[in-house]
């Protein structure tokens, strides 16, 4: 297995884009075959789940690898979705350009609210971001003439151009409808995100962020700049909020201020965490149960003979369980729980390794430190 | 650990330190003076560290030794004084601008990041040195890799010649105090600093140990000045070329090993009066 691993490893490219490009590739088949064998309803569905991720892979770079929470995600999605309705809705900018400027504001936001949210810690950071959950809302409300009031604002969606419906025809005897076409449109916006997301991790700024996090003094001795690099978490991470705002609008065709309530800013954070903190793949699992679960319990639900409203009930009771359970017993998430059985077979590794019982014997005192729960 | 080098080599020119030819002092600290509220933790005090010299810092518990390294640091504002570096004043000391100027510093206890591993800690440390930019990385252009091997190969060498290379995959918790040591001493080396600042390099590690990082810091004296503040007074006597003796945030003595030993002011300050002529005290 180890052999197979490194063999595997061995073959792939050693460009950190290179490597990156395989997966988001692989990926992409993955999804494409996931969109042309599921009906209209779960595209829809993915498409919901796509919006989410965008906004989780962000704010698991923010809070995992960071150490900055946010309770003002669901808000910074709010900017993304306005800044693509307004855009949309002038009728000339085509959407990938309304997207990529959706994401601009909403990072330019992200500048204002990091610069803030660089010198506090803690709690106090979480009540900072979560004024932002409560106020962005209400704007909407109070400038109703510009973003629609309570109603929302309507947002006329792009509409499947012919080539698509020719090619999804073409490649897979499939119609095209335009639930099809906006999870397209989410899902590759997710693999670019990914992908940009995971160069990152992998660079000089990924390890800084973290060494930011777990030791501040320690970091700041080393030549990083804090308050900087803190910012920069936050502009990204806001920029992927924007542009999961900017699907969302594509998707649910209404931008109004009950969507982006604190609960979207909590849901987020709660699929990060369930996920598996500091994780892409975590952020991916998460928003996937948070899209799923729901429908699939209130359905157990049904079976189990109870009224529809009775089963819709069940859903946030599951939710929180879930919840609770993954705290309790996998503080780590899935990905957690992935990485931990991952590292369970050490003693098999060493004794395919004869590399490394020479170094232990070099250093004794070692051995025990392989031990999970021996000496620290 | 270190190299074999024979320390006594280096210890030949104790007499002439600071008086390297045609070069100032590398770093100096002239009436420094930190006050937190009422209490004076620094009182006038200065430090003149020349080039290639190890500078030991020494005086009992609450002398003001880290205060004064915070000083350095930039992490403490003094009420008073001025810090130079090479020769010219720095105006305002920040910590992250250290590393770019050539200072290194290690931590009481050992300060590494739990999450990552002993390579990339090394590479934080090593961070000031990089070339790409934020663009570069977020595209994983070529310039971005080819920055991260280079920082990957200056962290090895880091913990080569500290012999902790064997462990840059493992993370910092599943590792022996004295190599988690090790570990925050390469990430220090790794900036490749001109001046490092050592707080308290041999807490926690056992005779041997001390031994060899008494060799490591000869070594490292024909690259870098060094100035350690450290409790082991063997350690400090057999390393340093000067010492600074602090009592009560005043500087009391400063000198050669020999010249600090004797010296009446500093045996007061380790064992009170009483200790060099019980009569006389008395007497008062």
């Amino acid at each position: 297995m180890v052999s197979l691993v490194a063999g595997v490893r061995r073959r792939l490219p050693a460009s950190t884009l290179g490597r990156n490009l395989l997966l988001v590739l692989a990926a992409l088949v993955v999804v494409v075959l996931l969109l042309e064998l599921t009906d209209p309803f779960r595209n829809s569905q993915l498409a919901t789940m796509s919006y989410y991720a965008i906004a989780a892979a962000g704010l698991t770079v923010l809070t995992g690898l960071n150490g900055q929470i946010s309770l003002g995600h669901g808000a910074l999605m709010a900017v993304g979705a306005y800044a693509m309705g307004l855009l949309l809705n002038t009728g000339v900018v085509p959407f990938p350009l309304a997207m990529l400027a959706a994401a601009a504001v909403t990072a330019v936001v992200g500048v204002v609210v990091g610069a803030a949210a660089a010198r506090l810690h803690g709690p106090y950071l979480a009540g900072a971001t979560l004024a932002l959950a409560i106020g962005v809302p209400g704007l909407a409300i109070h400038f109703d003439g510009v973003f629609g009031g309570e109603q929302g604002l309507q947002i006329s969606s792009p509409r499947p151009p012919d080539w698509f419906a020719d090619v999804i025809y073409f490649l897979f005897a499939n119609e095209a409808g335009s639930a099809k076409y906006f999870a397209y449109i989410g899902w590759l916006t997710l693999l670019a995100v990914l992908l940009l997301l995971s160069n990152l991790v992998a660079s000089r700024y990924g390890r800084v962020w973290r060494a930011i996090r777990d030791d501040e003094v320690a970091a700041e001795l080393a030549g990083v700049p804090l308050g900087r690099l803190r910012v920069l978490a936050f502009v990204v991470s806001a920029a992927c909020a924007g542009l999961a705002g900017a699907v969302l609008g594509i998707v649910v065709r209404l931008a109004a201020p009950s969507g982006f309530t604190i609960v979207l800013s909590l849901s987020l954070l709660t699929a990060v965490v369930v996920g598996g903190l500091g994780s892409l793949g975590g952020a991916l699992l998460g928003s996937a149960l948070l899209v799923f679960l729901p429908p699939a319990v209130t359905g157990l639900g049904m079976q189990a003979g109870l009224t529809g409203v009775q089963a819709a009930q069940l859903a946030p009771l599951a939710y929180g369980v879930v919840l609770v359970t993954v705290m309790l017993l996998a503080p780590g998430g899935a990905m957690g729980i992935a990485r931990a059985l991952w590292h369970a077979r050490p003693r098999r590794r060493f004794a395919q390794q004869p590399a490394n019982t020479h170094r232990m014997d070099e250093e004794p005192s070692t051995t025990d430190a392989t031990e999970p729960g021996g000496r620290t | 650990m270190a190299s074999p080098e024979q320390p006594d080599t280096h210890r030949s020119n104790t007499g002439t330190a600071g008086a390297s030819p045609g070069s100032g002092p590398l770093f100096e600290a002239e009436g420094v003076s930190v006050r937190f509220g009422g209490l004076v933790a620094l009182d006038d005090a200065s430090l003149s560290v020349a080039p290639h010299r190890v500078h030991g810092v020494i005086g009992p518990n609450g002398a003001g030794k880290t205060t004064l390294f915070n000083v350095c640091c930039g992490f403490v504002r003094p009420s008073s004084g001025r810090l130079t570096w090479r020769g010219s004043a720095i105006p305002e000391l920040r910590p992250h601008r250290l590393a770019g100027m050539g200072i290194a510093r290690t931590l009481q206890g050992v300060g590494l990041f739990p999450g990552l591993s002993v390579v990339d800690n090394v590479m934080v440390g090593a961070d000031h040195r990089r070339r790409a930019g934020f663009l570069s990385a977020l595209f994983a252009l070529p310039r971005s890799d080819t920055d991260e091997r280079r920082l990957r190969a200056i962290a090895m060498a880091a913990l080569r010649e500290l012999d902790a290379d064997s462990y840059a995959d493992r993370f910092p918790a599943s590792l022996p105090y004295p190599v988690q040591k090790r570990v925050a001493m390469a990430r220090a080396l790794a900036a490749e600093p001109e001046l490092l600042l050592l707080d308290e390099p041999a807490s926690g590690l056992g005779y041997d140990e001390i031994t060899e990082l008494g060799a490591l810091v000869r070594t490292l004296a024909t690259r870098m000045s060094v100035v350690v503040v450290d409790h082991h007074m063997d350690l400090v006597m057999s390393i340093c070329d000067r010492i600074t003796v602090l009592d009560f945030g005043r500087v009391v003595a400063t000198g050669t090993p020999e010249e600090v030993r004797d010296d009446p002011a500093v045996i007061d300050a380790y064992l009170g009066e009483d200790a060099r002529s019980p009569e006389r005290s008395r007497d008062d």
